[in-house]
């Protein structure tokens, strides 16, 4: 039993790989970003306007190379905000939609698309090829990462799981799943740079919040709120982790 | 002397612009405790209490790259005083239950239904019988770990202490509290010992 036990193990590893390549063509990622493309543009809200002059950091408008500069530190709203926070802001100041409008569906389900999945993916799609870059020049924007730094370390809940427990070293893995680890810099950029990702066993597209979301879910916490500022200081921790990196998204995964 | 002033100074400059580019750990500290404090509701069974920290949890958290020997020596001995052992006194229940319970991985997470009996996901970070070949490595292979060791009152209560209270044999160890944090029952504790020290146990064959 032993002998032949790595050499099965690694064919698996094989094959797993072969079928992630293979899912590479056609990713239907391309279905959520082609509505992206049309929310973004797309008059709604009390004010009837649409999401065109929206400043995701480079300026109004300003889409291409944006998600990989992101999180980043907004004068207007005096905060740190990641892609998601940021078009709630915008949702709010320029659509007249209230927080909670914004907020509504921020992840997708059977049969019920998302507007703010479908416009990250979009928006995600327009860094391809980018390096992570996300800024450190703000106060607000270092404080960020180490207060992520921090958060990522935090242990707590039934389990005592922490986001380090399962991805601060390297070469382990959950069951058959590989872990990355978020500190390692090749790891970090792989991992960063697939999010958001198809996710063939859902059939949706998820963000890096609904990442967040659902590790926090299997660390026993209580469910994180979607574009809340634990999320984003954690989510400018994982950028930071991953800066250099080349962003490959919206990836396919299992 | 002069000079020793000038270095100081060069170096107390120094200081200050790396303070100028980073917080302090206390204030990182508290702004993420601050942030945690806003960015979680409660959902099905796990409730806002999950996100208190207990003196293992703060401690653990503050150190990531392990303990001062001191701190871990006190925080193992500390938890030592809360292990409970069956009344009955035995620690070896059935390898077939404690199979069943080193698979499940279902329990406490907030979509989980708080009626049915929690799992250990055992097999998660850790091999054990050689059929299940879907085993994770973030602990060590337990393998074997029977024949290895034998069915002694000693091995038993090792065994049964580090589920029950796996702090206690290594501060900050990546393990859950099974039996002292109420994941497990007692009784599921003494199946999991039998997995791993019945000589008819998958595990030791």
């Amino acid at each position: 039993m032993l002998p032949c036990f790595a050499p099965a193990q690694q064919d698996t590893q094989k094959e797993i790989e072969r079928y992630r390549q293979l899912l590479q063509d056609g990713n239907p990622s391309e279905l959520f970003e082609a509505r992206g493309a049309e929310h973004w543009k797309t008059k709604r809200g009390a004010k009837n306007a649409s999401l065109e002059q929206c400043d995701l950091g480079l300026g109004a408008g300003a889409v291409k190379g944006a998600y990989v500069q992101l999180p980043r530190y907004f004068a207007d709203t005096d905060r740190v905000q990641d892609l998601e926070s940021r078009l709630v802001s915008c949702m709010v100041a320029l659509q007249g939609l209230t927080p909670e409008e914004a907020k509504r569906r921020p992840y997708s389900g059977p049969g019920q698309p998302s507007v703010m999945t479908d416009l990250v993916a979009w928006i995600a799609s327009e860094s391809r090829g980018m390096k992570i870059a996300p800024p450190q020049s703000h106060p607000k924007e270092r404080l960020a990462y180490q207060a992520g730094e921090k958060i990522f370390h935090y242990r707590a809940g039934s389990h005592d799981f922490a986001c380090a427990t399962c991805h601060a070293e390297d070469n382990k893995r959950i069951r058959l799943q590989d872990l990355p680890n978020l500190t390692n810099l090749k790891d970090a950029q792989r991992a960063y740079g697939s999010w958001p990702a198809y996710r063939v066993s859902q059939g949706e597209v998820r963000s890096m919040q609904w990442r967040l979301y659902d590790c926090f879910r299997q660390q026993r916490f209580p469910a994180m709120e979607f574009a809340s500022d634990a999320s984003i200081a954690l989510i400018m921790f994982l950028a930071r982790k991953a800066e250099g990196g080349t962003f490959d998204a919206p990836a396919i995964k299992r | 002397m002069k000079l020793h002033i000038l270095v100081a100074a060069a170096l107390s400059g120094a200081a200050l612009s790396g303070c100028a580019t980073r917080v302090s750990d206390a204030e990182a500290d508290r702004a993420a405790s601050a942030m945690m404090k806003t960015s979680f509701k409660a959902q099905g069974q796990a409730g806002l209490d999950r996100l208190d920290q207990d003196e293992v949890q703060a401690l653990c958290s503050r150190h990531p790259n392990g303990l001062p020997k001191d701190l871990a020596e006190k925080l193992e001995k500390a938890q030592l005083a809360t292990i409970r052992y069956p009344a009955s006194g035995k620690l070896m229940g059935d390898w077939r239950q404690g199979e069943r319970v080193a698979q499940s991985g279902v329990g406490k997470q907030f979509n989980d239904d708080p009626k049915r009996p929690s799992g250990g996901n055992c097999y998660a970070c850790h091999r054990l019988a050689p059929q299940e070949l879907s085993f994770g490595t973030l602990g060590p292979s337990l393998y074997r770990f029977g024949r290895q060791r034998g069915t002694s009152d000693a091995t038993q209560r090792y065994a049964y202490g580090k589920i029950y209270n796996s702090e206690v044999f290594s501060a900050c160890s990546s393990m859950p509290r099974f039996g002292h944090n109420q994941i497990l029952t007692e009784e599921q504790i003494t199946h999991l010992v039998a997995l791993l020290l019945d000589p008819d146990s998958p595990v030791n064959k």
